[in-house]
C-alpha cells in the first residue's frame, strides 16, 4: 500500500468511528425528544418519527408529579452542595499543596484512600448517623456527607500545581492575609479550574441518586430524580409521561455543560499532567 | 524559600496548613472515617433492624454459604472484567482519532462524544430501557438491517440482560474516560510522535508504542476510577430492572444487594455491612494489582 493510500484509509477509518461513536451518543437524546412526542404505544414499538402526543405527555406529568416541587428540591440540593463543595474541597486542595508538613501529607494519603471506599460500605452507618441526628427526610442529610469530596480535593491539588508560588509570596509581602490571598487571588486565578470543577460537581449533585432514594422517604422531599425513578418503576410504565420527566432532569445539566464548556476543558487540561 | 526555616515562619506555615484543611477533614472523619469503622463493627453483629446481638464472625459463615451474595459478586466481576478494558480501549481509540490535528469538525465530535456524561444515571437508564424493548427501536433496527431474525428480549434474557448493562454503561462513561486521555494527548510534547512519523511508522505502530505508554499514570487513573465505579455499579441495574436485579438474580450487583438487604428486605445492618467490606476488600486489592502492573513495566 502506498504511503498515501495508507494515510487516506487511517484518515476515512477516523472519520468512520468518530461519526459512529458521535451518532451512538448522540442518539438517546434524540430518542427522548421523539419519544416526549408520542404516546406510551408508539415509544414501545420503537417510533423514530415526531407524534403529536406531546401536550397529553406534558399533562400526563405535570398530573403525576408536583414539578414545581421537586424541580425546586433538586435545583436547592445541586446549588447548596455545588457551592459548599467548591469551597470546602478547593481551600482543602489549596491548602495541602501551598502548607506542607509530613503529617498533612500522611492525612492526604488517607482522603485518597477515602476515594476506594464505595457508598454502599459507607450508607448503613450514615444512615443510623442520620436517623439519631433527625435528619431523616430533610435535604440537610442529602448535602452535608458530599461537601468534603476526596475527589475534588485531589482535583483542586493538582491544579494547584501550576499556581505560581510567587503569586501568593509577593502577596504577603503587601501585606494580604493568607485568607485573603486565596479569595482575592488564588480564586480568580484558577476560574478555569474551578469552572471544571463546578460542572463536575454540580452534576454529582444534581443526578444522585442512591443516597437520596434512602433518606428522603416523602413526596414532598423528593428530586426528580426520585420522581422520575418511581413513575418508571412501574412493569408497565407510562413511557410518554416519564420522556418529559428525563427531559427535564437532563436539560439543567445540558445547560451547566454548554455554559461552560470552553473553561471545563481548559480546566482538564490544567489538571491532568 | 530564602527566608529560612525561622521558627515563626514555620509555625505560621503549619497554623496556616491546618486552618485550610481543617473544615474537609472534620467532615470527612464524621461522614467517611466514622462510617467505615463503624461499618467494620456492624459487621460482626446480626439481627433484624436495631435488635442487634453479637455474632463475632457469624456473618462470613453466613456469607460463604449465601448463594444469591456469590452470585451478585460474580456478577459485579464479570461487569468489570467485561466493561472496564472494552470502555478503556475505546475510549483511547477515540482520544487519539480526535487528537489528530487534520482532523475536521473535531469540536463537534468531541462534545457530541461527551454528551452522554451530562445525562443522569436514572435518566439514561429509562431511556435504554425503552429503547431496548422487545418490540422497541434497537430490535427493530438490528432485524432491519438483516443483523437478527427474533427480537432479543434484552430485559428478561439471563445472557443480553447483562450485554444490556454493559451496553449502557459504556454509552454513558466511555466519553468522561475519553476527556481525560484528550486532555493528557494535548499536553504531550508532539515533536517524538512527529520524528516518528517521518521515519515512516504508521499512525497505528505510534499509537500502541508511543502514544500508550506515554499515557501510563492518566490510563491507570482512569483504569482505578472504572473499577471503583463498576463494582460500585447501582443506578442502572436498580432503575433497568424495578430494583430486583432479575430476571432471577442475573444482573444483582453488590451494591444492590446491599440496598436490598438493607431497604428492601427486613433490615439487617450487620450482614449488609459484611457485604460492603467484600466491595471494600475488592477495590483495594485490585487498586493495588493496578498500581503493581504499571509500576513493573518501569
Amino acid at each position: 500500500m502506498s504511503p498515501l493510500l495508507a494515510r487516506r484509509t487511517a484518515s476515512a477509518l477516523r472519520y468512520l468511528l468518530l461519526s459512529f461513536a458521535a451518532f451512538l451518543s448522540v442518539f438517546p437524546f434524540f430518542w427522548m425528544v421523539i419519544g416526549a412526542t408520542n404516546t406510551t404505544a408508539d415509544i414501545n414499538k420503537g417510533k423514530v418519527s415526531l407524534g403529536s402526543a406531546l401536550w397529553d405527555n406534558v399533562n400526563g406529568f405535570f398530573t403525576a408529579v408536583d414539578v414545581p416541587l421537586i424541580l425546586w428540591n433538586s435545583t436547592k440540593i445541586a446549588i447548596f452542595g455545588t457551592a459548599l463543595t467548591m469551597l470546602v474541597s478547593s481551600l482543602a486542595g489549596y491548602g495541602f499543596e501551598m502548607f506542607r508538613s509530613k503529617l498533612r501529607e500522611r492525612i492526604y494519603t488517607v482522603v485518597l484512600l477515602t476515594l476506594m471506599v464505595p457508598f454502599a460500605a459507607i450508607m448503613i452507618p450514615l444512615f443510623m448517623l442520620m436517623a439519631s441526628s433527625g435528619l431523616i427526610n430533610t435535604h440537610i442529610a442529602i448535602i452535608l456527607p458530599t461537601i468534603a469530596s476526596a475527589f475534588i480535593i485531589f482535583y483542586f491539588r493538582q491544579a494547584s500545581k501550576a499556581f505560581p508560588r510567587e503569586l501568593h509570596d509577593a502577596a504577603k509581602i503587601d501585606g494580604l492575609k493568607e485568607w485573603q490571598i486565596f479569595l482575592f487571588i488564588y480564586v480568580p486565578v484558577m476560574r478555569s479550574t474551578y469552572a471544571a470543577a463546578f460542572v463536575i460537581v454540580f452534576m454529582m449533585n444534581w443526578n444522585n441518586y442512591l443516597w437520596p432514594l434512602i433518606v428522603l422517604q416523602s413526596n414532598e422531599t423528593k428530586t426528580i430524580t426520585l420522581a422520575i425513578a418511581s413513575l418508571s418503576s412501574a412493569y408497565y410504565p407510562d413511557y410518554g409521561t416519564v420522556m418529559i420527566g428525563t427531559i427535564l432532569a437532563t436539560l439543567p445539566t445540558l445547560f451547566v455543560f454548554f455554559a461552560m464548556q470552553r473553561q471545563f476543558v481548559q480546566g482538564m487540561l490544567g489538571s491532568v499532567k | 524559600m530564602a527566608m529560612a526555616k525561622s521558627g515563626g515562619l514555620k509555625r505560621y506555615y503549619n497554623v496556616n496548613g491546618w486552618l485550610f484543611v481543617a473544615p474537609a477533614l472534620a467532615l470527612i472523619g464524621l461522614f467517611m472515617i466514622y462510617p467505615i469503622l463503624n461499618s467494620l463493627m456492624l459487621s460482626a453483629y446480626s439481627g433484624r433492624g436495631m435488635m442487634m446481638r453479637f455474632a463475632g464472625f457469624g456473618n462470613l459463615v453466613r456469607l460463604y454459604n449465601d448463594p444469591i451474595f456469590w452470585k451478585a459478586l460474580s456478577n459485579t466481576i464479570v461487569f468489570f472484567i467485561i466493561q472496564v478494558p472494552i470502555m478503556i480501549v475505546l475510549a483511547l481509540l477515540i482520544a487519539n482519532a480526535l487528537n489528530n490535528p487534520r482532523l475536521r469538525f473535531s469540536g463537534l465530535f468531541r462534545t457530541a462524544i461527551f454528551l452522554p456524561c451530562v445525562s443522569s444515571l436514572v435518566a439514561y437508564s429509562i431511556l435504554f430501557k425503552s429503547m431496548f424493548a422487545v418490540d422497541g427501536v434497537v430490535n427493530r433496527t438490528f432485524m432491519a438491517l438483516g443483523l437478527m431474525e427474533q427480537p432479543i428480549s434484552w430485559l428478561t434474557d439471563p445472557f443480553w440482560a447483562k450485554v444490556l448493562v454493559i451496553i449502557a454503561i459504556t454509552w454513558r462513561w466511555t466519553g468522561y474516560n475519553m476527556i481525560f486521555y484528550l486532555a493528557a494527548l494535548q499536553n504531550l510534547d508532539r515533536s517524538v510522535d512527529e520524528a516518528a512519523r517521518i521515519d515512516g511508522v504508521p499512525s497505528w505502530g505510534r499509537f500502541l508504542f508511543l502514544t500508550i505508554p506515554m499515557l501510563k499514570s492518566v490510563i491507570l487513573f482512569t483504569t482505578i476510577t472504572s473499577t471503583i465505579g463498576t463494582l460500585q455499579l447501582f443506578d442502572e441495574v436498580y432503575s433497568l430492572t424495578e430494583g430486583t436485579g432479575g430476571p432471577s438474580n442475573e444482573t444483582l450487583t453488590l451494591s444492590l444487594y446491599i440496598y436490598n438487604l438493607t431497604f428492601r428486605f427486613m433490615p439487617n445492618f450487620g450482614y449488609a455491612a459484611t457485604v460492603s467490606y467484600v466491595i471494600v476488600v475488592l477495590v483495594a486489592l485490585l487498586s493495588f494489582l493496578q498500581f503493581y502492573a504499571v509500576r513493573e513495566r518501569k
